[in-house]
């Protein structure tokens, strides 16, 4: 650790110069992409977004790079730092990495839009094609819903750490398949199938099943894991993958769900005066 | 077909597989241990006497038909997945020849491979 760096010598703020060598690709100039170094005076506790920020702030203004959040939860920032995905929002610079020396890349398995920024359309369009959202047999049910649908917390549970996924990207950057197989529908499409699938709201398994049920769907997965390690909510998804291999051929053998009952409306209840009302609804 | 129907089959394969291949296996390699328990006669197991006595049973024309269909089987399957997969930019059409190539070149060597095995165990019991 030194103190030579004026900016923050007067807070007697610690830094630590740490290279960082960053990925730099601009698709209207560059043949093909080359690194940049840049030193970084990083005081303990910056994540590695910290320093990005502080390279186009201080350093150099040409630098791009995606983040919102900076705190682990819109998925934006994530990139391959020290050869892993992961989100540079929630990579301590020091007690995480510990080295000298920071290598950022835009995510694998995407394309690059400008330097460390990857485009995201495969990840965005394989979740499309899975259809991520509840999906009612009943069109009117769907359209306009006739009350609350009951659920028992064991029935929560089955799906819930599925439903954490931010669409980071993450793993899909660090699945072997998909770099091998670019149409593969990938961890994260699949984990929300399944988290979609198991919900008994749901009435839509056999609209997924085109893309499920494909030469690069959910059977293209070698239960490599690396998805799982990759993610940084905790979603799991080779394990979800596993799961759903297994609700695919169960059902094709038979397997009938049990639909979530639409809860009865109120009788005899009174509204509580200080409860507002809903407001009216902005989309008619 | 889906293909949850050809995975599953896959696996059923592999199960197949993994019984006969097993006795195969057994009676070829562990022939000493398997004779010391009773299960195998005396005698060279790869002898011309041993071979032809094998090749005159049923249960043996049972073992090798299964055996040779499931491999068959799950042989050209992962062949066909490893195809696909290494070949992303491959078009639906083509997807679809390549499945129907190695499914006619597994059926033929299936069709010849059953008429030879079938016909060791006639000339055998001739």
């Amino acid at each position: 650790m030194n103190e030579t760096k004026e900016g923050y010598k007067n807070n007697s703020v610690e830094t630590k110069d740490i290279v960082f060598k960053i990925l730099r690709y601009n698709p209207d100039v560059d043949k093909k992409p080359h690194f940049d170094t840049y030193t970084v005076p990083v005081i303990k506790g910056w994540t590695v977004l910290d320093a990005v920020m502080y390279i186009k702030e201080n350093l150099d203004s040409t630098v791009s790079y995606r983040a919102s959040c900076r705190m682990g939860i819109c998925g934006s920032c994530a990139m391959e730092i020290n050869g892993k995905p992961r989100l540079a929002c929630q990579t301590q610079v020091i007690a995480e990495l510990q080295s000298n020396e920071v290598v950022v890349k835009p995510l694998a398995n995407y394309p690059i839009l400008r330097d460390i920024v990857p485009d995201l359309t495969p990840l965005l369009e394989k979740h499309d094609s899975i259809k991520p959202h509840i999906i009612r047999k009943d069109k009117e049910d769907q359209k306009n819903p006739r009350g609350e649908l009951y659920q028992t917390p064991e029935q929560v549970e089955e799906y819930l750490q599925f439903s954490y996924c931010i669409k980071c990207g993450a793993c899909l950057a660090a699945c072997p398949v998909v770099g091998s197989d670019e149409e593969f529908l990938g961890p994260q499409a699949l984990t929300q199938a399944y988290r979609y699938s198991i919900d008994t709201r749901d009435d839509g398994f056999q609209l997924r099943l085109d893309a499920l049920d494909d030469p690069h769907g959910v059977w293209r997965c070698h239960f490599a894991g690396a998805c799982s390690e990759a993610c940084p909510k905790g979603v799991d998804p080779a394990f979800a993958i596993q799961l759903l291999k297994r609700e695919v051929t169960a059902r094709k053998f038979g397997k009938k769900t049990e639909p979530a009952p639409i809860a009865k409306q109120p009788v005899n209840v009174k509204r509580w005066e200080s409860v507002p009302y809903p407001p009216e609804k902005t989309v008619k | 077909m889906r293909e949850s129907t050809l995975w599953f089959w896959h696996l059923m394969a592999a199960i197949v597989i993994l019984v006969v291949l097993s006795i195969h296996m057994g009676v070829m390699h562990l022939d000493v241990i398997l004779k010391g328990l009773g299960l195998l006669s005396a005698g060279d197991v790869l002898s011309y006497a041993a071979v032809i006595a094998r090749a005159k049973t049923v249960a043996y024309l049972v073992i090798y038909l299964l055996l040779m269909w499931f491999a068959l089987y799950h042989g050209f399957y992962g062949l066909r997945s490893m195809i696909l997969e290494m070949s992303d930019t491959m078009s639906k059409a083509g997807e679809i020849v390549v499945t129907w190539v190695i499914f006619v070149f597994g059926l033929g060597l299936a069709i010849y491979g059953t008429y030879v095995i079938i016909a060791g165990y006639v000339i055998a019991n001739a």
